[in-house]
């Protein structure tokens, strides 16, 4: 896998490898918390920021430390206890240097460690055998592709926000429905890149 | 069997770094130091920074209220910070009108304490007090309502307003894994100081009411936090209507001691709801309270009467509202129940004649 250029895996986790629209991973704070433009963006930023930064330090974790004593099976375990420390880390950080983008975004890291498309992107890297500029790459795209879809679905829900939908349909049952539509929209993107 | 041992071993010892990592910066990007707060403009104190504002209050002996224990999902430890507190946080927008959020109105068990802070609280909360105490007796007035009485150690007195509240402290218990407070009204005289007593129905599956119903016996040790409140007789010479529901007949009954023990002479007319002719308790004394106080009426009313022979009132207490309240102005109302009863009462009382100001209520839910 050696041979993409991480500008093209940057692009396609955007686009065609998009995290919630073609792997339908991180799908409960997408939900949950695309509300309201304002704060989703918020949330897509932090989450862009941890993907960022947990690649890095799994991709690291992974090929020094598993690897070398073939425990390659443990990665799931490491990866998740990584993450959620690494966001308490950041939060605490985050808190006490810079109250106002704690204001802005701190109040969704603790969201951020149960998201499953954290732990996705690092488990996708070692699939892929990305490197580990690949990898970062690939978590930074990813991260921009979730908040692109969070951010266009609190606009479509802003949009809806006075039509007339039925009672058991409201709230998530339509964001769903609409997601399925978005990710129909997606396909078109398809076959541009491959990077699997 | 070695990988068994590499596996532990790397994973403690990733755990183990991690831990550490976050046990240090704990130590060192959490502190905060010590920060001032201001409280009134008059009292004021140093916390060690970085933990919420309700739990810096209450180790400094000023007991906020807060019935979920700092989980951000009652509203009961709103207070005013003038300064120091940050913008409004996501967990607070669901319990802040957007009055309180012009007034600086926050929610003290989110805020943490990271700047010197200026707040505002009402001068009775520094009466508020944590009071141990035990069981001095229990019993069933009806199927589901308890009446106890708790004895205050020996060197400690209470005081408080007729129809003042306390907050109960439920221990873990088995089913319980967690200690709760819940708010229940005061039903005795103001003039005893070293005890109080409560009224406590039964909730199925209520954390605390369970607690009561099912383990506490007399000669149990309990702790409680009070008084609160602003339900309390105002001192006026207008006519009173005491209107009450079940247990909300708790700070009704302290009202009427009140004026007993004072001889206080105001026209007085108690409606109280119940059910069945079972769920009527504390009729011996409302008998007695009509003796001693010349101007009471108590006018207790079935909404499902299950006995041939009552002969009382029946329907439910704004059926009696708009019985025997003629319009008039200048009268108070003192109402204690479920919230879906206060709205209806309150409603009717208005057509009454009664000004929202001079309708005071206690609405348990």
């Amino acid at each position: 896998m050696e041979s993409i250029n991480p500008l093209v895996i940057l692009m396609a986790s955007v686009f065609t490898n998009n995290m919630i629209l073609s792997n339908f991973l991180g799908m409960c704070s997408f939900i949950a918390v695309s509300g309201e433009i304002k704060t989703s963006l918020g949330l897509g930023q932090a989450v862009t920021f941890v993907l960022g930064a947990t690649s890095i330090i799994n991709y690291l974790l992974y090929h020094y430390v598993l690897v070398p004593y073939s425990l390659e099976y443990l990665r799931f375990i490491v990866f998740i206890i990584t993450i959620a420390a690494f966001v308490q880390l950041v939060e605490m950080v985050v808190e006490r240097y810079t109250p106002t983008l704690y204001y802005s975004l701190g109040i969704f890291l603790p969201l951020i460690t149960v998201n499953c498309a954290i732990l996705g992107v690092s488990l996708f890297m070692i699939i892929r055998s990305y490197t580990l500029l690949q990898s970062f790459f690939f978590g930074i795209g990813s991260g921009l592709g979730w908040t692109l879809a969070i951010v266009s679905m609190a606009g479509i829900r802003k949009k809806i926000k006075n039509s007339p939908i039925p009672k058991g349909l409201q709230g998530p049952g339509i964001t769903l429905i609409i997601t399925g539509l978005m990710a129909l929209a997606f396909i078109g993107f398809s076959g541009i890149v491959r990077i699997q | 069997m070695s990988t068994i041992y590499t596996t532990v071993l790397i994973i403690t010892s990733i755990t183990t770094v991690l831990a550490l990592l976050l046990t240090l910066a704990n130590y060192f990007i959490a502190d905060y130091g010590e920060k001032k707060i201001i409280i009134n403009n008059d009292k004021e104190f140093l916390v060690e920074g970085g933990s919420s504002l309700l739990s810096s209050l209450i180790s400094n002996k000023i007991f906020v209220p807060s019935a979920c224990g700092g989980k951000g999902n009652c509203g009961y430890c709103k207070c005013k910070v003038s300064h120091g507190a940050g913008p409004i946080l996501a967990t607070e927008l669901t319990y802040l009108t957007e009055d309180d959020q012009k007034h600086n109105i926050r929610l003290s068990c989110q805020v943490k304490v990271k700047d010197d802070m200026m707040i505002e609280l009402p001068e009775e909360l520094f009466n508020v007090r944590q009071y141990n105490a035990e069981i001095s007796f229990s019993e069933s007035v009806t199927p589901v309502i308890k009446h106890l009485r708790i004895e205050i150690d020996k060197n400690e007195e209470i005081s408080f307003k007729a129809g003042q509240y306390i907050q109960l402290l439920a221990p873990a218990y088995p089913g319980n894994d967690e200690e709760v407070y819940r708010a229940y009204s005061i039903c005795s005289s103001t003039s005893a100081k070293n005890y109080i007593e409560l009224f406590i129905g039964y909730v199925k599956d209520g954390i605390v009411t369970t607690y009561v119903h099912m383990h506490l016996k007399p000669g149990d040790k309990v702790a409680f936090t009070g008084p609160y409140g602003e339900f309390y007789l105002r001192d006026t010479d207008n006519e009173v209507i005491l209107v009450a529901v079940g247990t909300g007949m708790a700070p009704i009954r302290s009202i009427l001691y009140e004026m007993k023990d004072k001889n206080i002479d105001r026209k007085t007319t108690f409606f109280f709801g119940a059910r069945t002719k079972d769920d009527l308790f504390m009729l011996d004394e409302m008998a007695m309270f009509e003796q001693d106080l010349p101007n009471f009426t108590f006018i207790p009313t079935l909404s499902k009467p299950d006995v041939e022979n009552w002969k009382g009132q029946v329907g439910r207490v704004t059926d009696m509202i708009d019985k025997y309240l003629d319009y008039k102005e200048d009268r108070e109302a003192y109402l204690c129940g479920s919230g879906p009863m206060i709205k209806s009462t309150v409603k009717h009382l208005l057509n009454k004649g009664f000004v929202e100001d001079n309708i005071i209520y206690d609405s348990f839910d």
